[in-house]
């Protein structure tokens, strides 16, 4: 019996610790949606605030898929080939490159931005465009896509595969095409989904380089949280939940399919 | 019969030269976009009217001594909170399997990709003035709580983004412990707050410490939740953004960027050499 | 069918010191023949891979060393243009593409038709005994036919040399067994030059015209599988290839002077202390009195074909007597050992 009860406090613990994260999530995008969020459901259902939301910040959303897909773009043509050095040459200095490109990771948004303006920062046309932005996120999200890549490599032995297809001829960019790419291919969706994900949630260091002119829709979201009524930046919210849990969605599908586990019901 | 090429001319390049090429605009971005820019921070930290001084301001300056302070201490609160939180979450979820477990566990890991700022908004619709939290209680007691823009607020904001993180590695280290172990200590009388101290806890000992440093970077480095939730705790990441944008202390926000990204890269450093694998923090 | 012979292949000088600074391979050189079969064994480290890949381009030999294909330096060309056929241990067979596919991509790379490489490979699929799983991935197949399909693969595009990296290793041993006399048999029909790694000498005699062994990154003897197993030139090849009983006596008068008696030694060996070698075979067990060696039996291990025997007191170490499974003999009792001198294999002090 005395266990019972235990299991049962255990139950309602983790309940109210998934409440604690849930709650609040499905409050925003319920007043999003809400004529008076004061008032609560009573008020009735109205679509005004989404609306108002498109209308004002439309086009901050639209660069940040421009940005993301920029991001996404970028850390392949970078990401896949290097991954792909790295992991056939081995060695030191591919732990050291390795080291070198995770240390964004490391290290917070705001000290990254805050370098970035003191290089560039005098580069105007440069620093006042989106490229701006998507530097930052580059660097942020390329580790991602070449770790992701080098753990598919690391698993199918791409060396001997390499030597392989170079033994019956291959030269290094027709063996980059005809093997490693098509093998690499879960590490690289993997990879994407991740770029594009953190692209579109990124903010720390958005919010330091951004200008009025180069939002990004978690900026935007800074914004309404400090100026517009509960029920626009909840609706604000609401978008953004729609934009990104699929997308989430997507990455656990795929970390279980990749992995070959499942998640028990 | 196919024909011998001469020796001369190499046609094409060597695996080595194809590396090169790879690694090229990697090295090109990598040195553009970070080692330069990191270079100059620390420079910039170093050169100014203070010069080295600057770096040692962060002890000295009591100003920003009360933000390191507090900081460190927000960080390693929530990261002992979380870890707690998550052990008793993540042990449950890992050795029960009940209809809607995985709607559960998705519920737990789903914020994992939120920004700060979003996590900020969550504290304020659940704490804030018009927050579930203070309507509940007021319809209680008739008195409205409202913490969110206090060191609650911000700590309840950390422990959100933080479960998450948390939760995923632990429920995977609690995975992986061998159930023999546990049977063994029974056979030899050990009850179950026993079992859980004597060889549960110091088996789960790498990934409490791993996940721990994870979690403890990422709050150091937090700023999105902080700027949303507008308290008057001065972390240290909110410190640099004013001393940037409102102070235009340049040098003193490098310096106090320098010192932050160490000790978020010394915690994952300390984490990564125990559990031998890359470990990232991220919001 | 034939499918020619392939190059002659000489190996001059090659050493190789790995950039961590580890020296793999003391400088080798070696004649391969036309179509000949020649196997590279010894104890893992010993280089025989590093040979190898020097051989097929995948590495590069110190400074002064060369590689020849009939007589044309090839030491500079890399391995996309040396036309070897290799398999690997792990097979590397390319997963994102079918069994035809993975046969024909060296004939594709050559910018061979695809109505001739369907061709070749129904022909190649034939020769290795995989027809009809031409359209199957390469996760749905077992083991042995991954090793057919690495094969088919390497010969596809009539290499100039043959190179198999422990092709069998990966394989269980019953499997092992039955595939080495289908390779033996493949690789005679085809008459490429081959050059085979492995460290199983049972593999190694089975298979090569001769055998090269290897040790410590230097060749330590080569010859035929018979000139090898009979006439060991050390200590450690005797003990490589195949069981080898090997004493310390003192010669005299032609006799080895033993615990347990004495032993003819062949014609014309000095007095003084020798290093002999004797293979268990080469032991009859026979009665005691008026025998010049005697011992007595300290194991008798009966695994059916034969039987293996430990006989202890008649020389300065246990000896291991390959015996008929037909002799009745037991433990503790006293045998008579008799050699012919012919048999008995001296060899040099070994710097161990």
């Amino acid at each position: 019996m005395r266990d019972r009860l235990i299991v049962a406090g255990q139950f309602l613990f983790t309940a109210l610790v998934a409440a604690f994260l849930i709650v609040p999530a499905i409050l925003s995008m319920l007043a999003g949606i809400t004529v008076n969020y004061f008032r609560g459901i009573a008020s009735g259902f109205t679509l005004q605030w989404v609306i108002q939301v498109w209308d004002l910040y439309s086009e901050t959303i639209a660069r940040s898929f421009l940005v993301a897909g920029a991001a996404l773009l970028a850390t392949l043509v970078i990401g896949v080939p290097a991954a792909y050095a790295l992991i056939v040459r081995g060695g030191r200095l591919s732990r050291a490159v390795e080291e070198i490109i995770t240390l964004p990771l490391a290290i917070p948004g705001l000290a990254i931005a805050l370098a970035l303006l003191l290089v560039y920062g005098g580069f105007s046309d440069f620093r006042r465009s989106w490229l701006f932005i998507l530097a930052g996120h580059v660097i942020f999200t390329l580790p991602f896509m070449v770790r992701a890549v080098m753990a598919v490599l690391a698993t199918i032995d791409v060396k001997t595969l390499d030597e392989g297809a170079a033994s019956l001829g291959a030269g290094p960019w027709r063996r980059f095409r005809d093997v490693i790419v098509p093998n690499a291919r879960p590490g690289i969706l993997a990879g994407a989904l991740s770029v594009v994900t953190l692209s579109l949630g990124e903010f720390n260091l958005t919010w330091m380089l951004h200008t009025p002119l180069t939002k990004t829709l978690p900026v935007g979201l800074a914004d309404s949280y400090a100026s517009m009524r509960l029920e626009v930046a909840s609706a604000y919210t609401l978008v953004f939940f729609v934009m990104i849990i699929p997308l989430l969605v997507a990455m656990q599908l795929f970390a279980d399919i990749s992995s070959g586990s499942r998640s028990q019901a | 019969m196919p024909a011998f090429v001469s020796n001369s001319a190499r046609l094409h390049l060597s695996r080595a030269g194809f590396a090169r090429i790879a690694l090229l605009p990697l090295a090109l971005v990598a040195t553009a976009l970070f080692l330069l820019p990191m270079a100059k921070l620390v420079l910039v930290g170093a050169t100014g009217d203070m010069g080295l001084a600057a770096y040692a301001a962060i002890l000295l300056e009591p100003r920003y001594r009360a933000s390191l302070i507090s900081t460190v201490g927000l960080a390693a609160a929530t990261t002992i909170a979380a870890l707690a939180i998550a052990t008793i979450a993540g042990l449950f979820l890992q050795r029960h399997r009940f209809p809607g477990r995985a709607v559960l566990i998705a519920m737990l890991t789903f914020p994992l990709a939120f920004p700060g700022v979003v996590v900020g908004f969550m504290i304020i619709l659940l704490a804030g003035r018009q927050g579930l939290i203070g309507d509940l209680a007021s319809r209680l007691t008739g008195e409205k709580i409202v913490f969110a823009y206090s060191i609650q607020g911000l700590f309840l904001g950390y422990l959100y983004f933080s479960i998450p993180r948390v939760i995923l590695t632990i429920m995977a280290a609690v995975e992986k412990l061998d159930p023999a172990l546990e049977e063994a200590a029974r056979t030899l009388g050990a009850g179950p707050w026993a079992v859980h101290r004597d060889v549960i806890f110091p088996a789960l000992g790498p990934a409490f410490v791993a996940s721990g440093a994870i979690a403890f970077a990422t709050a150091m480095g937090a700023f999105g939740t902080a700027f949303t939730l507008a308290t008057n705790i001065d972390v240290l990441p909110m410190v640099i953004y004013t001393e940037f944008t409102l102070s235009a202390n340049i040098t003193m926000a490098a310096a106090l960027s320098v010192g932050l990204g160490l000790v978020a890269w010394a915690s994952l450093a300390f984490a990564r050499s125990l559990s031998g694998g890359t470990v990232a923090a991220a919001g | 069918m034939s499918e020619g012979r392939g190059v002659a292949l000489r190996v001059e000088a090659c050493a190789k010191t790995f950039p961590n600074g580890a020296r793999a391979l003391e400088a080798v050189t070696l004649d391969v023949d036309h179509g000949e079969t020649v196997v590279l064994l010894g104890p893992s480290g010993c280089g025989k891979t590093t040979l190898l890949r020097i051989i097929a381009g995948l590495e590069a030999p110190d400074a002064g060393g060369r590689v020849l294909f009939n007589d044309a330096d090839v030491t500079d060309v890399p391995i996309e243009k040396r036309n070897v056929g290799m398999v690997f241990q792990s097979y590397a067979l390319f997963p994102n593409m079918s069994v035809a596919e993975n046969i024909g991509y060296g004939l594709k790379i050559r910018g061979i038709s695809r109505k001739e490489r369907g061709e070749r490979i129904a022909e190649l699929t034939e020769l290795t005994g995989i027809g009809g799983m031409e359209q199957r991935r390469i996760d749905q197949l077992s083991g042995g036919q991954r090793q057919r399909v690495a094969l088919a693969r390497a010969v596809a595009i009539h290499p100039s040399v043959l190179l198999l990296d422990e092709p069998l290793t990966a394989l269980d041993a019953a499997l092992r067994e039955r595939l080495r006399g289908e390779l033996d048999r493949l690789l005679r029909t085809l008459g490429i030059t081959t050059i085979y790694v492995t460290h199983d000498q049972a593999e190694a005699m089975a298979l090569g015209d001769r055998i090269v062994v290897m040790r410590n990154g230097a060749i330590a003897q080569i010859g035929s599988p018979r000139s090898v197993y009979f006439e060991p030139n050390s200590r450690f090849v005797a003990e490589f290839i195949g069981a080898a009983n090997i004493l310390q006596a003192t010669v005299k008068d032609g006799y080895a002077v033993l615990p347990g008696g004495r032993m003819r030694m062949p014609k014309g060996t000095f007095a003084g202390p020798v290093t002999a070698m004797l293979r268990p075979e080469a032991i009859a067990i026979i009665q005691a009195e008026g025998t010049d060696l005697c011992g007595s039996v300290e194991s008798v291990s009966f695994t059916g074909g034969r039987q293996r025997l430990i006989v202890t007191g008649a020389a300065d170490r246990p000896i291991v007597v390959d015996a008929p499974n037909s002799l009745r003999v037991e433990t503790g009792q006293r045998v008579g050992l008799s050699i012919e001198s012919s048999a008995v294999r001296l060899l040099p002090e070994d710097r161990q």
